[in-house]
């Protein structure tokens, strides 16, 4: 060892193991606490955004629609989902959509598919009594800007969900060629994507559809009886 | 005393501008490119972007030019990693609290600013072994140089992509968007404009001096700019 060498050895001593452990303690603690506090803050706030950006979507998919109540599947059927406290985990992705005098509009159904890019997750409205989608929002999707994005924006996408018959099924034709009320029309340039959205609302549908008509039948009844 | 102050003050604005212009991150040093080219689509996109790298960098340099007498050199990346991180995490959240819709669009870029190197680099070399003061003059310089380049980048390629700034339409219907833009390939393409416009003003500037400075050295420049000229028609043709 040179001379130098040993006095930078002697004026820097390495520091011991416990220092080291203290430091990165230390540090962790003191971002620890500051997580928890903005945590603490913004919390409530993300939770309020985004319950309102699922009640603006409701409100889309089923026009009219001015109320509504979360709904759960129990053993094949549809209940009310009665909520057990503001921290639970499970989120309800079916809703009932009333109007003003509390007719049932139709229900909305939170779905999600594998897009081009990413899962893309939406919510649609149906009508159980005419058998009719009403309405389709995308609630998250990371589709290629300019292609696959126009499923939120093309204004003639978006048509041909405000009465899209469900029977016999979905199905996707090239633009321009639709003849019945059950087909979608693709955009060009987003097949994929423009495929993903029928897969989604046909994939929430298998497992939803009859409970939803036998919930809309139960509910005429029981307004009927009144 | 008098004396001293002015050249303390002096220095700031020399390391705030150094970041700014002959030090700029994107233009000069080309760091932190993974968010400059993924989230500058729009303007308003990447003006979030650059405040919320702005925010992460200012704070972390500062508080790691505050306890850097106490940080042991062994575990100091770690240590700043943890700073750094504890920052971009209270960005996302406040972003996610009070403007979910940008939040929304620029996703996991808010995490990953975590890797921009030009953060980790500026407290390496930079806050970890000057005064707060200093560090503080360093990191708004550097951020200010970043947000304005991704926000030249963000600009050129809303325009072009989309036909309008800010969201706000610029051109009439008949404008056919260069949907190129604003997908990945138009990041490079735009960058790579902007890094010769940049780098033009910056050769004229030094010419300039040069001219100035020597009569030897303008025969030179004179023959750099014909030189340049050349190539830029290469470039057009």
């Amino acid at each position: 060892m040179t001379d130098t060498a040993k006095i930078e050895a002697v004026g820097k001593p390495e520091p011991s193991s416990a220092r080291l452990i203290t430091t990165l303690g230390i540090a962790g603690l003191m971002a620890g606490i500051l997580l928890a506090g903005v945590n603490l803050y913004t919390r409530p706030m993300i939770k309020e955004n985004r319950a309102l950006a699922l009640q603006n979507a409701i409100f889309k998919v089923l026009p009219g629609c001015v109320e509504y109540v979360p709904l759960v599947m129990q053993q094949g059927e549809l209940v009310e989902w009665i909520s057990e406290g503001i921290d639970e985990e499970i989120s309800p992705t079916i809703f009932a959509g009333y109007d003003s005098t509390n007719v049932l509009l139709g229900i909305a159904v939170v779905g999600e598919e594998p897009g081009f890019q990413d899962i893309i997750s939406g919510i649609f409205g149906y009508n159980p009594t005419e058998k009719l989608i009403v309405g389709f929002e995308v609630l998250e999707s990371k589709e290629t800007p300019g292609l696959g994005d126009k499923i939120i924006k093309d204004p003639a996408f978006r048509e041909n969900f405000t009465a899209l018959a469900v029977e016999p099924r979905i199905t996707t034709v090239k633009e321009g060629q639709k003849n019945n009320p059950h087909e979608v029309e693709m955009i060009t340039g987003a097949t994929i994507s423009s495929r993903t959205v029928v897969k989604l609302i046909n994939k929430a549908l298998g497992t939803t559809k009859e409970a939803m008509e036998e919930f809309a039948t139960s509910k005429q009844e029981s307004d009927g009886g009144e | 005393m008098a004396v001293n102050r002015d050249l303390s003050k002096n220095k700031l604005i020399e390391e705030f501008l150094k970041g700014l212009w002959t030090e700029n991150p994107v233009l000069v040093m080309v760091l932190g490119m993974c968010p400059v080219l993924a989230v500058s689509n729009t303007a308003i996109n990447s003006l979030a972007m650059g405040l919320a790298t702005m925010f992460v960098l200012v704070f972390s340099s500062f508080l790691v030019s505050i306890f850097r007498k106490l940080i042991p050199a062994q575990v100091r990346i770690t240590t700043f990693i943890i700073i750094i991180a504890t920052f971009v995490t209270v960005v996302d959240m406040l972003l996610a609290a009070h403007l979910p819709v940008i939040h929304k669009e620029l996703g996991a870029f808010i995490s990953l600013i975590v890797v921009n190197c030009v953060i980790l680099g500026r407290q390496e070399a930079f806050a970890s072994k000057n005064p707060p003061i200093n560090a503080l003059s360093d990191a708004l310089g550097v951020s200010v140089g970043f947000v304005f380049a991704l926000f030249c980048l963000g600009s050129v390629r809303e325009i072009l992509g989309n036909g309008s700034f800010f969201g706000i339409p610029l051109f009439g219907s008949d404008f056919e968007p260069w949907i190129v833009m604003i997908l990945p390939p138009g990041g490079f393409f735009a960058l790579g404009f902007i890094l010769l416009f940049f780098n033009q003003i910056r050769q004229r500037k030094k010419r300039a001096r040069e001219k100035n400075g020597s009569g030897a050295s303008w025969k030179q420049s004179r023959y750099t700019t014909e030189y340049i000229t050349e190539n830029e028609h290469g470039i057009s043709d």
